[in-house]
């Protein structure tokens, strides 16, 4: 049933995709300095669906989605081992540029980061900077209005971002990220901050994206996995090791990781047994 | 006694008390002292204000507005008038605001945005605030020995070939105009390097991670992104630095000419008030002292009048860009 790797490590079964896969994510190693953060973990990302990812704190979910746009470049200590073929194209290439990956994979983060600049100029910042030539104010309205956040705005599109609450925010960073259309979209817990209400409406915007987009949506809230995820990847934690190691344990269709999990600790994940 | 209605009601195995009276009494003296020293700062400017008021009062009984319209200096006539003057101390303090401020915040945006290894960071970082402790009469010594010789050649060339162009209308004999702006840019460049490059320092983490999340290249991270969400915090270094300007003495004192006429060229001797003000006192009169009082007073209302400009401004681009109320 399992396989294990040379060094007698725990390698999760390959989960087969049943459709065709936009963001095929191979992490062997994740490294930040000696510190090893994530190994073996193969996550396919499917196209028009929702890929939810779980785990307990500290597992490398986050690590794990930073990577697939390259934003954990950022880190200087930051070194992958692997590969993450997008388009027939490993994105971790040297050939590749971060700044292309990022324009067509985009991402919504845990915290709202607004820039400081007028609620209208935050959703259009992406608009002009991939040289949108077509209606930018209609685009703009849009993204609002698909992020749930154009009647809360819709009169003051000239005041700042950040003269909004912080749900509201984070709803404009949603608007932001998705009035480019991007290919896919990393959501890295995106309603951490947001009521019950706000919430549901980012996650029926979720199920809508992926019509057209693939989403791969990290989430501390197994409610949320089984409401709008389509497939769901376990990462859990090895402490063997010293360290804290995430890897992934199971990955497959949420409703079979949720009701008939394969391996003993998703089980005792998903019944609450531990976070 | 500190009045206390919960103890008796409350749990017995509370651990919960009231501050002591001794807290209360240390609480009451820290504001009086806090709003001491707030209170003495006021005290001590409009002291200031109005102590050159009064030495100034003959003067300005006597000169009226004139003595701001008027160009001629003259202590054996008794003519006093500082035209030249606001004229040489705004127009020096803009250039040097000008080249000082692009090259400050250019220096901040390389200490800050992670061009160079942090190590080497804090290298240019002390070497930039040790140009903030160097003295004003040895940037003055400099600028005769080192930046006039470098600038003549240079003034030289644009006067011969450019001589049409107002600003290169006149040749540099000496001391002038440049050199002092010059002088005066380095010496607002570590003011206006550090406090821009606090400004971007408290930028969070956060805003940059989601400008190059959109696919930003740094070049327009720093331009579109962090330039505007620092700008409330660089106008605060622009304008501390334009003051520093405005009332800078010593060196200008030095290298401004000390000629009281109004030229737009770059390459004339001029004046400013802080210069006025410091080669005249030695030998001066009583009237003219009185004069130089009102100079005095017309340099610190200027001063006055940028700073509370500057605050507007700041005000302003905090509530566009940050929506502060």
């Amino acid at each position: 049933m399992t396989t294990k790797s040379d060094m007698g490590e725990f390698i999760a079964k390959a989960y087969q995709p049943k459709g065709p896969v936009v963001l095929d994510c191979q992490v062997k190693n994740i490294y930040y300095g000696d510190f090893r953060a994530v190994r073996d973990t193969h996550i396919p990302i499917e196209k028009n669906k929702v890929t939810g990812f779980i785990g307990p704190s500290g597992c490398g979910k986050s690590t794990v989605l930073r990577s697939m746009n390259r934003m954990n470049d950022l880190i200087e200590s930051f070194r992958f081992d692997g590969s993450i073929h997008y388009h027939n194209n490993d994105i971790y290439n040297k050939k590749i540029d971060p700044v292309v990956v990022r324009r067509y994979i985009g991402m919504v983060f845990q915290l709202p980061n607004p820039f400081s600049m007028s609620i209208y100029d935050n959703v259009a910042f992406g608009l002009r900077l991939n040289r949108f030539q077509g209606d930018e104010e209609e685009m703009v309205v849009q993204a609002l209005k698909r992020a749930a956040i154009w009647d809360d705005v819709k009169d003051k599109l000239k005041n700042s971002g950040l003269s909004l609450s912080g749900g509201q925010q984070q709803r404009l960073c949603i608007a932001r990220a998705i009035a480019t259309e991007p290919d896919v979209l990393l959501m890295d817990e995106p309603c951490s901050a947001l009521d019950p209400i706000a919430t549901r409406q980012v996650e029926e915007l979720m199920i809508e994206l992926k019509q057209h987009y693939s989403v791969a949506l990290v989430t501390h809230n197994m409610q949320q996995a089984t409401r709008v995820a389509d497939v769901t990847a376990f990462l859990g934690v090895d402490i063997s090791q010293g360290g804290r190691t995430g890897y992934l344990v199971e990955m497959d269709d949420t409703k079979k990781v949720f009701e008939d999990p394969q391996q003993e600790l998703t089980q005792q994940y998903v019944r609450g047994e531990f976070s | 006694m500190v009045y206390d209605p919960f103890k008796e009601s409350s749990s017995s195995r509370t651990l919960s008390a009231p501050p002591s009276s001794a807290d209360y009494l240390k609480d009451s003296l820290f504001r009086f002292f806090a709003y001491f020293c707030a209170l003495s700062i006021i005290i001590l400017v409009a002291y200031i204000v109005i102590e050159l008021g009064i030495q100034a009062y003959p003067a300005m009984e006597k000169h009226g507005l004139g003595f701001i319209t008027g160009t001629t200096w003259d202590t054996n006539q008794g003519i006093f008038s500082v035209l030249p003057e606001i004229w040489g101390t705004v127009y020096s303090s803009l250039i040097a605001l000008f080249i000082g401020g692009f090259f400050g915040i250019g220096i901040a945006i390389f200490l800050t945005q992670s061009f160079v290894h942090a190590k080497l960071e804090l290298t240019f970082r002390t070497i930039i605030e040790l140009l903030a402790a160097i003295p004003s009469v040895v940037y003055g010594l400099w600028g005769i020995y080192v930046l006039i010789p470098l600038l003549r050649p240079v003034a030289d060339w644009l006067h011969e070939t450019m001589g049409w162009f107002p600003l290169f209308g006149t040749e540099l004999s000496g001391p002038g105009l440049a050199p002092a702006a010059l002088v005066l840019a380095i010496m607002i460049l570590p003011t206006v390097a550090a406090i821009s490059a606090d400004a971007f320092r408290r930028i969070p983490y956060r805003v940059k991670e989601a400008a190059y999340g959109m696919g930003a290249t740094k070049w327009e991270v720093i331009l579109k992104v962090m330039l505007p969400t620092a700008s409330s915090g660089i106008l605060a270094g622009l304008v501390l630095g334009f003051g520093r300007a405005l009332g800078e003495t010593m060196a200008l004192a030095m290298l401004i000419g000390n000629v009281n006429e109004i030229s737009i060229s770059l390459f004339a001797p001029a004046n400013t008030l802080a210069s006025l003000l410091a080669s005249t006192f030695p030998e001066a009169g009583q009237l003219e002292i009185q004069a130089l009082m009102y100079a005095a007073l017309v340099l610190l209302a200027i001063t006055f009048i940028v700073n509370v400009a500057g605050l507007a401004v700041q005000q302003y681009t905090m509530r566009k860009f940050e929506g502060k109320k």
